[in-house]
């Protein structure tokens, strides 16, 4: 999206609403605003029909029921729900398998399991940033309870091999919750097929509002129970108690929609932007791309510069956003977990740039992008004490570093 | 990360970037480690005890390269020990450094003193 000069390519960090969403939206802030929970007026029978048509929209999207989709106020929520709750009903079962490239929302959820007695294992994956089944498979216990595993990574974009995943899973007699928040309604996903028993929803990443995600619970055949986190008026099955916010659930909906009916098409070209991208960025020598180009979503390239730091190079392209693996990025001082994980050494993590365009990005954002990148790289390779080492041949893995 | 003006304005015009050559009355200090990311490099040039110029070159974000571009501006003129006295406090004030970027100026603070050190080792 192009907006007085400013580019914005950092899509897998939110993307704006698409005007048709809005239009949907409005109507449920002004003259519909009834409560959907009111069952005995017309107000809250217009809110309840309107939610129970996204509700079954986005079901109809992953082959799902319409009862089997719960509203939440996004993924993170859906997340903790999902791996929380589950984990709440099973006290009997105290072991979890994920894997080390997680979002925080899964990470940070095995985490406090781990506080409460819970061990975890954390799967490696491998250099390309995809998890191998097999391992998955191996790490899965007597006593293990769930394996979540995400869709498609949020930092490098990688698609994970949810459907073997989910085939294991079913096999062993273990639950399977993927985290779908970069993926839902951009690829085709099947709960039935891949056998997947819990799934976070986003809004804000396919084009719909900030502030609303859904997770999927399977009923059918393998019913999944959970206990509630948040209690109170019994809202959506009793699993998640709070008055449902219609305009927002309306949004999610036609965001859905939109982006799913549109994702053929749409990848195809999403994915000749990311050809044109990284054959420009490619001018530039001592490049790294991180994880894998093909197995990947289409609308983002996560690259390493070498010897340039990643928040130095976002300063120079500012009119242009973008994220960074990079220390100066985060507030912890620490790289990318993501990279470190796929095996991208701590220099090359600082060095990093994830650029993920959408929608609205023309050719003409993304040719613009890539020249401002190589400029700016080789403007500040010309003040990197690093560059000029790697230029007179010396090796910067044999400097003993005071720090 | 928001940064004050002057840390921008530094960005978009860096004091003193470069190289020189080594020779005896050249003092050089890199400090800072890439799997940190940031490393500096900073060299000053010292006629009759006074340093008459200096150059850096760094990796890292923007407030290294403002405080290392500053620290090179603040050098010139000064004696050893005057130079010794340059203090991260000075810079991260001046530049006015977010609290989390203050290790910033620290190397500056430090790529100085491993400058002068060198130095003295040739001299």
């Amino acid at each position: 999206m192009k907006k007085e000069n400013r580019f914005y390519m950092d899509h897998m960090s939110t993307t704006p609403c698409d005007q048709r969403v809005i239009d949907t939206m409005m109507p449920f802030l002004v003259d519909h605003f009834g409560n959907p929970h009111s069952k005995n007026h017309e107000w809250g029978w217009d809110a309840s029909t309107a939610v129970e048509k996204a509700r079954k929209g986005i079901a109809s999207i992953i082959n799902a029921s319409p009862k089997e989709i719960i509203f939440t106020s996004g993924a993170t929520e859906a997340t903790n729900l999902a791996i929380k709750g589950l984990a709440l009903f099973h006290p009997d079962k105290k072991h979890i398998v994920t894997t080390q490239i997680e979002h925080k929302c899964v990470l940070d959820s095995c985490t406090f399991l781990e506080s409460q007695g819970f061990s975890i294992t954390y799967v490696p994956v491998q250099k390309s940033g995809i998890v191998q089944a097999h391992d998955i498979e191996n790490a899965i216990q007597d006593d293990t309870l769930l394996v979540s595993v995400m869709a498609a990574n949020n930092e490098i974009g990688t698609i994970q091999p949810i459907r073997e995943i989910g085939h294991i899973c079913k096999k062993r007699g273990v639950f399977f919750h993927t985290d779908a928040a970069q993926a839902f309604a951009k690829m085709p996903i099947d709960v039935e097929d891949m056998c997947i028993d819990l799934l976070s929803i986003s809004g804000h990443k396919i084009y719909g509002p900030k502030g609303i995600g859904a997770l999927f619970l399977r009923k059918r055949g393998r019913r999944v129970r959970i206990t509630p986190l948040m209690t109170g008026g019994n809202q959506e099955q009793g699993l998640r108690s709070g008055t449902l916010a219609p305009f927002l659930c309306v949004g999610l909906g036609e965001a859905a929609r939109i982006t799913w009916e549109e994702s053929s098409k749409e990848n195809v070209r999403l994915l000749n932007l990311k050809r044109t991208l990284w054959k420009k960025i490619q001018a530039l020598p001592e490049i790294l791309l991180n994880g894998d180009f093909d197995n990947a979503l289409p609308h983002v390239l996560n690259v390493s510069f070498a010897d340039v730091e990643g928040e130095g190079l976002m300063g120079h392209i500012s009119e242009i956003a973008v994220s960074s693996g990079s220390a100066c990025t985060s507030d912890s001082l620490e790289p990318s977990y993501v990279l470190r994980a796929i095996g991208v050494d701590e220099s090359m993590a600082h060095t990093s740039l994830r650029i993920s365009f959408g929608r609205f990005t023309t050719e003409e954002d993304i040719l613009h992008t890539a020249n401002r990148i190589v400029h700016a790289v080789n403007h500040l390779r010309n003040m990197s004490p690093l560059w000029e080492m790697r230029q007179n041949g010396v090796d910067i893995s044999t400097i003993e570093w005071k720090h | 990360m928001k940064y004050s003006q002057k840390v921008e304005d530094i960005n978009k015009n860096p004091k003193n970037v470069g190289s020189f050559q080594d020779s005896n009355d050249i003092g050089t200090g890199l400090v800072g480690a890439p799997a940190c990311g940031d490393v500096m490099k900073l060299q000053i040039k010292v006629e009759k005890g006074v340093i008459v110029d200096a150059c850096f070159k760094t990796f890292g974000c923007k407030a290294a390269i403002a405080s290392s571009s500053l620290a090179t501006e603040m050098l010139k003129g000064k004696s050893l020990d005057e130079a010794l006295a340059v203090k991260n406090n000075d810079i991260a004030a001046d530049l006015a450094l977010p609290p989390i970027k203050k290790h910033c100026s620290t190397l500056a603070e430090e790529a100085i003193q491993a400058a002068v050190e060198n130095l003295k080792e040739k001299q």
